[in-house]
């Protein structure tokens, strides 16, 4: 066991773990940051997908000692002051989720891919998407909201 | 007993093969169990009584308006149902229906779902039955509180009730211009009001709120991350618990040391014969706790992939299969006098429903009275599960269902639940369990693997003379043909699975479907005939040519034709009151044999449409996932082992393997409505196969459509002169 000093959605927290714990670990089962989801630990599906430093990273394949230093967003940090990130409306609009269990891994996956490309092709979304599974096959819906994030979201700043 | 009755009868056989890995009940015991009107109420009982419950170990659904509806003082509604939310948007639907018929606003329904302390005992959420049986049973509920309403309303003025109107929460009196909200009436307290089945139920050409595009209830929290799933709940002092598994199916224990694992700080370990598990302070500390235990196992020998389909066929689970459940005219006669006869042999394959979140549970024990939050389709059936297991009553086991990370079929049974408890009564804390992915694909339960044997005849003017359908171990569902044929022999023949196996989305349906599309296809090209028109000729039911003409004319089915590079193909089927027909376009590389579908038009109709956006959703996840069970996904085992337990090495589809797909939906507002979370996967994998065939002229006859299982069936085709 060892303090790590994490900054997650903006803020400083001081956590106690075994340095090879994996951050999804830390993040929902001594954070208690639970929106970030287990799907099978092995980098495969997604459902754990944070940013770190702004891109989308397994965080069941990521030790909490390495994550320390970097800018942590989990599903949790996107709303701001009550309003819902551009990638967070556009799911919401285009009804794209089921179970919604797969949902905060494709928005942060999608938030990092409209970080680095602001108007993606459908190639292009496909590409950066494709390491989340989603078991109920929302997939056309998931790629009509990555699209409908990129209209919605500013030119610019779209810091996260 | 009919074709349908059989698939109502796989949802309780598939239970009791659940029930009896947990209880050691046998097939036979459970359905006494379940009592001897099981099959009374199976045979002729209306869609409403089939889960009323009556003949269900004593439930009986009740009559008291007030078990299923409050409505509060400030007009709030809190309504009542054992069925839970697992994605298929019935928290949404079943609100619209009693926003419907209790005339008030959406948003002032709240559906308390899947407590077993809180809302009616429930069978389970299966069998999409959630919409023809619930739905009515909630609008009777609505309607009946309102009736009451009004009266109460009628009483408080001195006036006659029939002049009163209910609109937008409230009863108005037009004459008077005065009204009272529902909630000056109730002033919070029960509806004293028993449902008489009698309501009148508003009719879908009248909805205003069923029948329309309303969101998703509490869409917002699924994309903010404040959705508490059952993985996610967490309790004060709460323990991680992880439990040992053995190293195959049916293996005993031959040593064990956990001296290792007794040794880390904060770590229990419980063991209570051959279930061992610990429970530690965080859960990193308990899989390390669980990897630190030395144990050895002795597996026996067990069937294997190889040679699957020949073990079913001669596995039959009695000496005595029952005989066909379906015969009319004379099979071998009209094969007889057939002008050509096709016979071919399908296979399925054991598949994962691979939930995104596995099996979960936190247990809590207080008092003497164990509660357990779970991800289950049956809360109900967790809790007999939980009473039989800790000797418990009804009254002391408190079963919550969050709405999960979906199920698919594959969570009807309390494993997570069981183990939590067992741990947490242990410690005396509670304990949080959950699986592993790995845990998930090899101690779950599959859908199951069969192999299905077709034997048709045709006229040459492509009139189906003769069907005869044999499905051994994958089910009964969806069995019978929907052609008009004279001359039948449906027959299922359950094996002793070397798996354990149980529901799945759709159950067998998709296996049928496939075998009996296939071969419909394989004999209009033999007859030389479209396979649209050869399919049309042979249906009668007005509703299932209505979806293959919606998809024919969506698809532009004729305008295009097959090369060797481009096929198309069709498929159509009706269950459980859906009707679905799917027509699709595969590209394929002639020299690799890689196929890719390209394009997928699905028309579905299943009477009165709830809510078309949720709907719509549901028949393209369908589409979606039968990508998998179609092209790649299958289980592969050997001595009691899973060999591909990751998603590495289990494929799903992704993205990528996702085709432009187009959904028709009809809309039959004459038409109750049914189910529709299952039968909208049973068209892809045939209209995919035909449409490889249009191209390459291979047939390929076993799901998955992997080459290294293709090849081994018999085929034969035989005209006569």
């Amino acid at each position: 066991m060892a303090e790590f000093i994490l900054d997650v959605n903006g803020a400083q927290l001081h956590v106690n773990a075994p340095a090879d714990e994996s951050l999804l670990s830390v993040l929902r089962n001594r954070l208690n940051l639970t929106g970030t989801k287990y799907g099978c630990g092995e980098g495969q599906c997604g459902a754990c997908t944070v940013l770190l430093d702004g891109r989308a990273t397994r965080s069941c394949l990521v030790a909490v000692s390495s994550a320390v230093n970097t800018k942590i967003f989990t599903i949790e940090g996107l709303e701001q002051n009550g309003k819902l990130s551009a990638v967070q409306q556009a799911f919401l609009d285009e009804g794209a989720f089921q179970c919604g269990y797969c949902t905060p891994g494709m928005i942060l996956s999608a938030t990092s891919l409209l970080h680095r490309t602001h108007n993606p092709t459908e190639e292009q979304i496909v590409e950066a998407m494709n390491g989340n599974l989603c078991r109920c096959g929302t997939y056309p819906r998931i790629v009509a909201a990555v699209k409908r994030a990129a209209r919605l979201m500013p030119a610019k700043g779209a810091s996260r | 007993m009919s074709l349908r009755d059989q698939s109502m009868l796989e949802f309780v056989r598939d239970s009791a093969g659940e029930a009896s890995r947990s209880v050691q009940l046998d097939r036979r015991d459970f359905l006494k169990v379940l009592g001897g009107g099981l099959l009374v109420c199976l045979t002729h009982s209306t869609a409403r009584t089939q889960e009323s419950g009556r003949i269900f170990g004593g439930h009986e659904l009740p009559k008291d308006v007030s078990a299923w509806l409050h409505i509060a003082a400030d007009g709030q509604v809190n309504v009542f149902t054992g069925k839970v939310e697992v994605g298929q948007n019935i928290r949404t639907s079943l609100a619209q229906q009693v926003a419907e018929e209790l005339r008030v606003p959406f948003a002032s329904i709240t559906m308390v779902m899947g407590d077993t302390d809180l809302t009616p005992w429930d069978m389970g959420t299966f069998g999409s039955r959630t919409t023809p049986t619930m739905g009515p049973q909630l609008r009777a509920v609505a309607a009946a509180a309102r009736e009451t309403l009004v009266q109460m309303a009628a009483q408080r003025w001195q006036v006659d009730a029939a002049t009163l109107t209910a609109a937008d929460g409230k009863v108005t009196d037009p004459k008077k211009a005065r009204s009272f909200t529902y909630g000056e009436l109730t002033r919070g307290q029960k509806l004293v009001k028993l449902i008489s089945g009698e309501e009148r139920l508003t009719p879908a050409t009248e909805w205003k709120i069923a029948g329309t595009a309303v969101p998703k209830v509490n869409g917002r929290d699924f994309v903010t991350g404040a959705h508490k799933y059952p993985s996610d709940m967490v309790l004060p002092e709460m323990r991680f618990g992880a439990v040992l598994r053995p190293e195959g199916f049916n293996a005993t224990l031959a040593s064990l040391d956990t001296s290792a694992a007794e040794a880390l700080n904060g770590v229990q370990v419980v063991r209570d014969g051959d279930f061992i598990g610990v429970v530690a302070l965080d859960a990193y500390t308990a899989q390390h706790a669980l990897s630190a235990i030395q144990a050895q196992w002795n597996v026996p020998a067990q069937p294997s992939n190889e040679g699957l389909y020949e073990y079913l066929k001669n596995s039959p689970e009695t000496g005595d299969d029952g005989g066909p459940q379906h015969v009319t005219g004379s099979v071998a006669q009209a094969m007889a006098s057939a002008d050509l006869k096709l016979e071919n042999q399908y296979t399925v394959a054991y598949i994962a429903h691979a939930p995104l979140e596995p099996r979960a549970a936190v247990a809590t024990w207080a008092d003497g009275r164990l509660t357990v939050w779970t991800g289950t389709q049956r809360p109900f059936g967790v809790r007999d599960e939980l009473m039989q297991e800790f000797r418990l009553s009804a009254a002391q086991v408190r079963v919550i269902q969050p709405d999960m990370g979906s199920g698919y079929g594959g969570k009807h049974t309390g494993e997570a639940a069981i183990e939590a408890a067992r741990l947490s009564k242990a410690v005396g804390k509670p304990v949080k369990v959950v699986w592993t992915r790995q845990e998930e694909f090899t101690w779950a339960y599959f859908r199951p693997a069969g192999l299905i044997e077709i034997k048709a005849g045709i006229k040459r003017d492509g009139t189906v003379v003769a069907w005869e359908h044999h499905n051994y171990n994958s089910g009964p569902a969806d069995i019978g043909t929907p052609y008009a044929v004279a001359n039948q022999l449906i027959q299922y023949h359950p094996a002793n699975s070397p798996l354990r196996q149980g529901s799945y989305r759709g159950l067998a349906a998709t296996a049928n479907n496939f075998a009996r599309e296939s071969h419909m296809d394989e004999l209009a090209h033999a007859a030389g005939m479209d396979p649209l028109e050869f399919r049309l000729k042979n249906i009668a039911d007005l509703r299932l040519r209505a979806v293959v003409q919606a998809a024919q004319d969506k698809f532009g089915w004729g305008r295009m034709k097959s090369s060797p590079e481009r096929g198309f193909g069709i498929a159509c089927g009706t269950d459980k009151g859906g009707y679905v027909a799917t027509c699709a376009e595969v590209q394929i590389d002639p020299a690799s044999r890689k196929v890719r579908i390209r394009r997928i038009v699905e028309a579905w109709e299943s009477g009165a449409i709830v809510n078309p956006d949720g709907l719509r959703n549901q028949v393209m996840g369908a589409i979606v996932q039968s990508i998998g069970g179609a092209l790649f996904e299958q289980i592969l085992f050997a001595n009691g082992r899973i060999l591909n337990p990751h998603f590495a090495q289990y494929r799903l589809p992704r993205f990528s393997d996702t085709p432009q797909i187009e959904v028709v939906l009809l809309d039959r507002k004459d038409l109750p409505s049914a189910g529709a979370g299952e039968t909208g996967i049973i068209g892809l994998a045939p209209a995919v196969a035909n449409a490889i065939f249009a191209a390459t002229g291979t047939r390929l006859r076993s799901m998955p459509m992997t080459p290294v299982h293709n090849g081994q069936e018999k085929s034969s085709v035989q005209f006569q002169s």
